[in-house]
């Protein structure tokens, strides 16, 4: 039988460690919803996202009283809306009227926010997918909870450069659009190589055409919980460090796939997939770069950060895979700057810079995520910056991902506020060498030789 | 079965356990098991209850639990026990 001490343990992690479910996200397919009039997509869309998660909400809600461990947030992710869009938009304006009602499903079931206003093009475009990556100024400017993705290379593929030029120039027009005061709408896209069908974390969630109906699928956190027990083993060999981070990987994952599996089966439908991932958050002691201090740097950033990263992020999957039936989406460490206090203030003191970050993301979960840059930063910088990810991904055979986030009007040391989940993020310095000719080339580089393997 | 786990923790003090006890009682709860100690100077305790011959929904008796420890100092958490079993069993 279970004992006080075990007892303690996890209501310890849970009330002062801050353990807790990141998130119980429900995939959608709308794929029964497509139609070549656009009051009827509309129409079809909006119903089937209310019917299918109408009680995902108080169920979340439910589960985090009965087991006492707070489940932050609730959110759907629906398929890739320029599939479900391209028979009824003809224009950019067409698929904002998607985004709008998107936005109103997700408020009327009380999410906070809905991923899959992406655009799968790794290889090439059809006129939905650039129909829809140009709509996103408008359409992340007008709505609150949508967020979209656009996955633009893969190992198989290659990189479609058509698409990293093209993501570069809307990225910057969508912080032009964003309005002063407004949560800053690029916030709302990634950017990825190799993206996953299945991932449950914003803003890159959608619900992949090779899914079932519906899914439940859980990311779990917990960074706090793996610093603590890293504090108890201060000093010791990397033996000891690797098994503690395993063994409570292990836990935190235990967790989320009791959750998973309890909230499948009240909203009967099928459980998905764990997302192992640390996700961090603003408060103090529930960072991702604290960890890497506890493991021995004096700041993040520091000569060792890439091995640090490296080893955390696999320890974390060795102890989580065992702990659940099914392990997808991102699974890693995250390393968001604006998201993770230690992070920022690993900026702030000049011990992290993007290039250091960018080598980080050959190791971690995914990729440049939550970067603010100078609001002055070209579009083909920003599409250079994407590429640069899209091909450590591509070369590694691992998403990667970029999320950024350019400060219009502001330069180097200011900040850009968030809010709550999402914390703030100081201006980083960008490389000012233009890299314009080499984005201007056109068309896509080809998929790397070790993905032949038939 | 349904099994709960009950936690307990707050200034020690006559009549916690009583007072606990007296309440599960009176809602047709039945205690499996009873584990205590001082931490810190703190007085901590864990029972296993059996809570399906209770009427009450969980969230009410929850609610009901809190608001009894509430009355003698004390934070009263109850949580389903597989959340333990999850994390700690194989």
């Amino acid at each position: 039988m279970i004992n006080i001490y075990e007892v303690n343990e996890t209501n310890h992690m849970i009330e002062k460690e801050n353990l807790d479910i990141r998130t119980i996200t429900m995939g959608i397919s709308l794929i029964d919803c497509i139609d070549s009039d656009l009051n009827r997509l509309n129409d079809k869309i909006y119903e089937k996202i209310v019917r299918k998660a109408g009680k995902l909400v108080e169920t979340g809600e439910k589960l985090s009283e009965e087991f006492g461990i707070p489940i932050v947030n609730k959110r759907i992710s629906v398929t890739p809306i320029s599939i479900i869009g391209a028979a009824a938009c003809k224009t950019p304006s067409d698929f904002v009227t998607i985004a709008k009602t998107l936005d109103r499903a997700s408020k009327a079931v009380g999410v906070n926010f809905i991923g899959g206003y992406s655009s799968l093009c790794s290889k090439g475009m059809i006129e939905a997918d650039r129909n829809i990556m140009l709509s996103y100024p408008e359409a992340f400017t007008s709505t609150d909870q949508v967020c979209g993705s656009v996955n633009l290379g893969s190992t198989k593929t290659g990189i479609n450069m058509d698409a990293v030029k093209l993501m570069g120039e809307v990225i910057r027009d969508t912080a032009l659009a964003t309005k002063e005061g407004q949560f800053p709408a690029c916030a709302k896209i990634v950017v990825f190589c190799n993206a996953p069908d299945d991932n449950p974390f914003m803003a890159g969630a959608f619900h992949g055409v090779t899914e079932a109906d519906a899914v439940i699928n859980v990311g779990v956190s917990g960074p706090g919980v793996v610093k603590a027990a890293l504090e108890a083993v201060r000093g010791e060999s990397f033996e000891v460090l690797c098994e503690t981070i395993k063994k409570t990987a292990f836990k935190i994952t235990r967790v989320g796939q009791l959750i998973a599996g309890e909230a499948a089966k009240r909203l009967d439908v099928p459980f998905g997939i764990i997302d192992l991932s640390l996700a961090p958050t603003p408060a103090v002691g529930d960072s991702v770069a604290e960890i890497l201090e506890e493991i021995g740097l004096e700041r993040t950033g520091a000569p060792g950060t890439t091995a640090a990263l490296a080893l955390l992020n696999d320890q974390v999957k060795k102890g989580g895979i065992m702990a659940s039936s099914y392990v997808g989406g991102l699974s890693g460490a995250f390393i968001p700057v604006s998201e993770d206090q230690g992070m920022i203030d690993a900026v702030e003191v000049g011990s992290l810079n993007i290039e250091k970050l960018e080598a980080m993301t050959c190791v971690c979960s995914v990729g440049l995520d939550m970067i603010a840059i100078p609001g002055d930063t070209p579009a083909s910088t920003i599409s250079g910056i994407i590429a640069d990810e899209a091909a450590i991904g591509m070369i590694n055979q691992k998403t990667t991902a970029a999320r950024l986030i350019p400060a219009i009007g502001k330069t180097v040391g200011d900040k850009v506020e968030f809010g709550g989940l999402f914390g703030y993020a100081p201006v980083m310095p960008v490389n000012t060498f233009s890299c314009e000719a080499f984005v201007n080339r056109g068309g896509r580089i080809p998929a790397p030789i070790h993905s032949f393997k038939n | 079965m349904s099994r709960t786990i009950i936690t307990v923790v707050g200034k020690d003090a006559v009549g916690i356990t009583a007072k606990v006890c007296t309440f599960l009682a009176e809602y047709n709860v039945n205690i499996l098991d009873i584990s205590q100690t001082i931490v810190q100077g703190f007085f901590n305790m864990m029972m296993i209850v059996d809570t399906s011959g209770m009427e009450l929904s969980f969230e009410e008796f929850s609610e009901k639990l809190e608001t009894c420890g509430e009355e003698i100092n004390v934070k009263i958490k109850s949580q389903r026990e597989d959340i333990f079993t999850s994390m700690h069993r194989i």
